[in-house]
């Protein structure tokens, strides 16, 4: 009889060691659905929004979230929030092209550059919400507004020639395999190293169990604080390499890029059913809400709704999805 | 014992609060089963029991923070429900918890008179209001306590003195006191028994609880026992004695079985050295040396550095002065990352499993494995198998009871949940074993499994120091113990003197044996 | 320890908030090119009024140990309501008056009621309405224009003899701005009652200890309600101000970020923490003036620290520094905690 139950439990932490947490969350199901649904209502309004290369055009688009997404969600998984994301993707992209077409390294050059970028407004994130302690939410708004300060300052008031080099307009915009756009490869990229990382490394075991409870982290002999500026550089470097996708895109990169970022991150890590709070998420959940914002964003575009109805729907959408999974318990014990 | 509505009680008093039939769950954890309850009025009624008897959850549900899951509560003969502490305070139940209620930001005329200031035009008269508690204050006995100064300012003792006061403020019924003179100075004490004997005598009904025999013994008319979530029995004072009401808490006579001691033997440098530990002013000037394979205990009553003590060698707290030395080298702990790592192999079991020794909401699997994880990498990933295989391993020789290793570790019983604390450290093949009250609210058998599992590493050679709140423990599991009282080391006990009576002489800084009485033998 | 002792020990954050102020203002006055009148203290008092507004607004959340992340779009929103409705007869006014405050109220509640009875995390509920906010105030503006009264700005935005009638006026009232003499109304009608109400009191307790004060038998939940509310009608307040000022209305995303922060830091310096029950609206008050004295000196001055030129192109990331600075005050508390696990809570 024992052994049976011993036979049976050794089955079955093999299982799971094999495929992990079988269930899919529910909020990660209600957001495939909400995609669903916001399909239909597309297409009911503009004959081709189910056609084969509007799809693909909006998983192009959904790529330049979907890399900021991704960063942020990390931040999120983590317990804090880098609200710092318009002004480090604009940094990240500015400093891209000025590399890329005034010195010597070129395009490679200027990705380094913002990875490294987004290393250091990562690492100052880091620092002032893990060793200074300051709430992250206040703490990365501030270094947003000096970053817009330091853009000012660079710009010289004029708008600034950074126009995007070729490669960088290739990566965004081009199209090399069976005609999807390259820039669902870089995210299609990131997206397993995120992933993987969040998955199968100790960072990630880190990260989801900071987010539940530091204290106990801390107590257990892991150097919390490395791990949370680990974190906030991921999202710095996320932010970044999403203002080069973005400057790609647009031809150039330019002061107010990075404004129309922030909101759509933060809601498609929420409704892409991560808690607000920190310790629990998916990354599929994730995809979902990177997908389900960009196709809400142009179903309002041919719902011919201003710019205006953007704001209030994404903003309804996540205090919706909120009230739906992200209530705090009870006070009643 | 049931006791009929509106009747007199034990001792002939007009019964005011009763209860039938309470059940209260916590999860699978059943706090009170099937309890019947009732106080009379111009009586003091002592609740007893041991840790997890179900007397705070009582006290709660009485109070009105906690809803009971099944039975019916009569007040004043008719039944009542409260839908919060706020309509419990309304119908005349006071009580004053373990957890001080008070906000410590506000002054203390603000928290006497909280709920109820005060008012003129609408809005609160902050004249009147501490006018009036300066008043209350000095008619409970305490007219130095400065209404205008914040709740944080004050010490601890003072603080329970303003809860008491912020109870009495409100005119209450019933007054429950929950372990309520935990934390007072014994002049306070003294006090504080005057005054509840004084409104006995006034006609209060007052429900006191504590697990000091010594305190209930002058002032309660009435004890009732309660064991493992069941009410056990209720008598009048003088109708038992201690070891009675200790049978009864306790309930079948558990020997309580210690692994046998070989009696330590000194040999090669200490496993953990102390020389002039200072953190001001928690510590003071604290030395001690464990050797390896000894298990040393603290002991003294709560509060007297022992928590921050342990929390220092661990490298939690700053600026704290003084040598360490580990294996006989002198080392520099800065964090508990230091502690931990191969040069140290410190490891700390700490007083709170939910909030500092485990997250709740992860996997029983992810938990064990949350300190050796580098262990279990190849490159950069985790090597799942290799993970599953230890903590498979580490289950088997702790005996966890878990039906699958992938349930949140939440949802374990308290036993289960701290062996999994100590599985997880067990992995990181510690040298040095800090414990901070390890077996507290867990039942018997998950404890002797933890006794023996110290005196193994005890005996594979660590070196062990723990911190207990009990006494048998120390008695039954130390080589030797060291009494901690206000930040030094107060006395040290080894072999044969380590028995109950100079514990508890020790921990109250008292140097002549005390009578048994008092002790509570 | 004396009464007085006790009360200057316990309202030392806004002692010094003040002190910082009346040094950097005082400042100021020496710098000032062609001297200090007058028409320069009007302006300055103006300048400051919306951050002040918007800083109050902010307060009483974060008294309760939470945040608005909404209160510069409330604003937003309310300014361009005024640039519609704020025009034409007196009759006409009260009412506008009375729909933008309505409407600020309004806001708030609904905060306050996703905050309280949603049980949603104060921080990304209300950076989610502020979307909603922003995205009412682009309704109603979808380009900057609009108008606001005239004679309603002229009144309300100089100095307090140029409001009174003539059979009320003494030379002094030339000297006093209109919109301080409003400020002190504001802060004796709307927060001095609130404040010593016992909702009001009961803000102060959640923040202090939630905990505490439930079992207590606080109204958490009221109070709560309320200190989103009273977020909402003051971020109104300053709305219908910045429409005053302005005498249009512009759904500007940018300045309502940059309201929202320096809300935050305004808040901060004036000595509330920013964890809950301690600190005020007046330090606020303070702490606005502060930081709009601290921008005012940049634009009188040639160098900054004597060193850096001062120029417009480097006036934001000097904003940009303060604040930073400012909200990152509260990480002082990380030299002086012995206990590290404790910073972790």
């Amino acid at each position: 009889m024992d052994q049976e139950a011993e036979i049976t439990r050794e089955k079955r932490s093999a299982w799971l060691v094999r495929f992990g947490q079988p269930k899919i969350d529910p909020p990660v199901a209600t957001a495939f659905a909400c995609i669903v649904v916001v399909l239909a209502i597309g297409s009911i309004f503009s004959r081709n929004f189910l056609s084969i290369g509007y799809l693909l055009q909006q998983l192009q688009v959904a790529s330049f979230l979907g890399v900021i997404a991704a960063g942020a969600m990390v931040v999120i998984l983590a317990g804090h929030i880098d609200l710092s994301i318009p002004w480090t993707l604009t940094v990240g992209a500015m400093t891209a092209t000025a590399v890329a077409a005034n010195t010597p390294f070129g395009d490679a050059g200027g990705i380094v550059a913002a990875v490294l970028v987004g290393t250091i407004v990562g690492l100052v994130n880091g620092v002032g919400a893990a060793i200074l302690r300051v709430p992250s939410m206040i703490f990365t708004l501030g270094v947003n507004a000096v970053l817009d300060g330091l853009v000012v300052l660079y710009t010289g008031g004029f708008a600034p020639r950074n126009a995007a080099t070729r490669f960088m307009n290739r990566i965004a915009v081009g199209r090399s395999i069976l005609d999807i756009p390259n820039a669902v490869f870089v995210w299609i990229g990131i997206s397993l190293i995120v992933a993987f990382m969040l998955r199968r490394t100790p960072l990630g075991r880190y990260i989801y169990a900071i987010g539940n409870s530091e204290g106990s982290v801390y107590l257990s002999g892991v150097n919390t604080r490395l791990v949370l500026i680990g974190a906030f550089i991921i999202s710095g470097i996320g932010n970044c390499l999403g203002g080069v996708l973005l400057a790609g895109y647009a031809g150039q990169a330019y002061q107010s890029m990075g404004d129309p970022y922030l909101l759509p991150a933060i809601a498609a890590v929420v409704l892409g059913g991560t808690d607000v709070l920190g310790g629990r998420g998916t990354y599929l959940g994730t995809v979902a809400g990177v997908l389900l914002i960009t196709l809400l964003g142009s179903m309002l575009s041919v719902m011919q709704i201003a710019e205006a109805g953007r704001q209030i729907a994404y903003g309804a959408a996540i205090v919706v999805m909120l009230l739906a999974y992200g209530r705090s318990p009870q006070r009643r014990e | 014992m049931t006791v009929p509505d509106g009747t007199a009680g034990p001792i002939g008093r007009p019964v005011l609060w009763e209860a039938h039939g309470i059940t209260k769950r916590y999860g699978g954890v059943v706090a009170l089963e099937n309890v019947d309850f009732a106080c009379s009025a111009g009586t003091i009624h002592a609740i007893v029991g041991e840790n997890g008897a179900g007397k705070s959850t009582l006290v709660k549900i009485m109070a009105g923070v906690v809803r009971p899951d099944a039975g019916e509560i009569w007040l004043e003969g008719r039944p009542a429900t409260f839908t919060g502490p706020a309509a419990a305070a309304a119908a005349g139940m006071s009580c004053v918890f373990q957890e001080l209620s008070l906000l410590p930001h506000l002054s203390v005329a603000d928290n006497i008179f909280i709920t109820n200031p005060p008012r003129r035009w609408g809005l609160i008269n902050v004249t009147a209001q501490r006018r009036e508690a300066e008043s209350l204050l000095a008619k409970l006995g305490w007219p130095d306590i400065n209404p205008r100064l914040k709740i944080r300012d004050l010490s601890l003792s003072r603080r329970q003195i303003v809860e008491i006061a912020k109870m009495m403020a409100r005119r209450p019924k019933i007054l429950i006191l929950d372990e309520a003179t935990s934390a007072l100075a014994a002049e306070d004490v003294s006090k504080v028994f005057e005054l509840l004997l004084r409104l006995r005598d006034e006609g209060m009904t007052i429900v006191y609880i504590s697990h000091r025999l010594n305190e209930v013994d002058r002032l309660a008319d009435l004890y009732s026992v309660f064991r493992n979530g069941h009410h056990v029995d209720t008598f009048a004072k003088g109708t038992r004695t201690h070891h009675q009401i200790v049978q009864l808490m306790i309930g079948r006579h558990v020997e309580r079985l210690f692994p046998p001691r070989p009696g330590y033997v000194a040999g090669g440098p200490p496993g953990l050295q102390i020389r002039n530990l200072n953190w001001p002013p928690r510590l003071a000037n604290i030395s001690l040396a464990v050797g390896c394979g000894e298990i040393v205990g603290l002991g003294g009553l709560d509060g007297q550095g022992q928590r921050e003590l342990l929390l220092g060698l661990f490298g939690v707290l700053r600026q704290l002065r003084g040598a360490v030395e580990i294996g006989g080298q002198p080392r520099r702990i800065g964090s508990p990352a230091q502690a931990k790592s191969s040069n140290n192999r410190m490891a700390l079991i700490p007083e709170d499993r939910k909030t500092e020794g485990l997250v709740l909401s992860l996997p029983v699997f992810e938990n064990i494995s949350l300190s050796s994880l580098r262990d279990l990498t190849t490159g950069v990933w985790i090597d799942r198998k290799k993970e599953a295989n230890r903590v498979d391993a580490i289950v088997r020789r702790l005996q966890i009871k878990v039906g699958n290793v992938g349930a949140p570790v939440g949802t374990l019983s308290g036993g289960n949940q701290q062996k999994v604390v100590l599985a997880k450290w067990l992995l990181t093949d510690p040298r040095v074993v800090l414990l901070n009250d390890p077996t507290r609210g867990i039942d018997i058998g998950t404890k002797q499994e933890i006794y023996q599992l110290l005196r193994n590493l005890a005996d594979e050679g660590a070196a062990i120091l723990f911190y207990s709140t009990d006494y048998d423990e120390l008695i039954g599991c130390c080589d030797r113990v060291l009494i901690l009282y206000e930040g030094r080391i107060a006395r040290e006990l080894t072999g044969s003197d380590i028995t109950e009576t100079n514990i508890v002489a020790a921990s109250l800084n008292v140097h002549s044996p005390l009578p048994a009485a008092v002790a509570g033998e | 320890m004396t009464n007085v002792r006790l009360l200057l020990r316990y309202n030392q954050s806004l002692l010094l908030a003040i002190l910082l102020f009346l040094g950097l203002y005082g400042t100021y006055v020496e710098l000032q090119p062609r001297g200090y009148d007058a028409f320069i203290a009007n302006s300055n008092v103006n300048q400051g009024f919306g951050i002040a507004m918007v800083s109050m607004a902010q307060t009483v959340p974060v008294l309760t140990g939470g945040l608005d992340l909404s209160v510069g779009a409330v604003m937003t929103m309310v300014d361009c309501l005024a640039s519609v409705v704020l025009n034409g007869s007196p009759l006409q006014l009260a009412w506008g008056l009375f729909v933008c405050l309505a409407a600020g109220l309004g806001c708030g509640l609904v905060n306050g009621c996703i905050v309280v009875y949603g049980r949603i995390q104060p921080i990304i509920a209300t950076l989610a309405t502020g979307a909603i906010f922003m995205g009412f105030a682009l309704v109603l503006r979808p380009s900057p224009g609009g108008t606001v009264s005239g004679a309603l700005s002229n009144v309300l935005t100089y100095e307090l003899g140029d409001a009174l009638p003539a059979a009320l006026h003494a030379r002094l009232f030339n000297y006093i701005p209109m919109e301080f003499v409003l400020l002190i109304l504001v802060v004796v009608v709307v927060w001095l009652p609130f404040r010593r109400s016992v909702i009001g009191r009961g803000c102060y307790a959640a923040g202090s200890s939630e905990n505490a004060a439930y079992v207590s038998g606080v109204n958490v939940s009221a109070s709560k309600l309320s200190a989103y509310a009273m977020a909402g009608l003051l971020s109104a307040i300053g709305g219908i101000f910045l429409g005053l000022q302005t005498q249009s209305g512009e759904a500007n995303l940018v300045q309502s970020g940059l309201l929202t922060l320096n809300s935050i830091a305004a808040v901060v310096i004036g000595g509330t923490s920013l964890v809950g029950g301690v600190g005020g609206c007046v330090g606020s008050i303070f702490g606005a003036y502060i930081l709009t004295t601290i921008n005012a000196m940049l634009q009188v001055t040639n160098t900054i620290l004597w060193v850096i030129p001062a120029s417009p192109l480097i006036q934001p990331l000097f904003e940009g520094v303060v604040v930073l600075f400012a909200v990152s005050a509260g990480a002082a508390r990380v030299f002086w905690v012995r206990n590290r696990l404790e910073l972790l809570r």
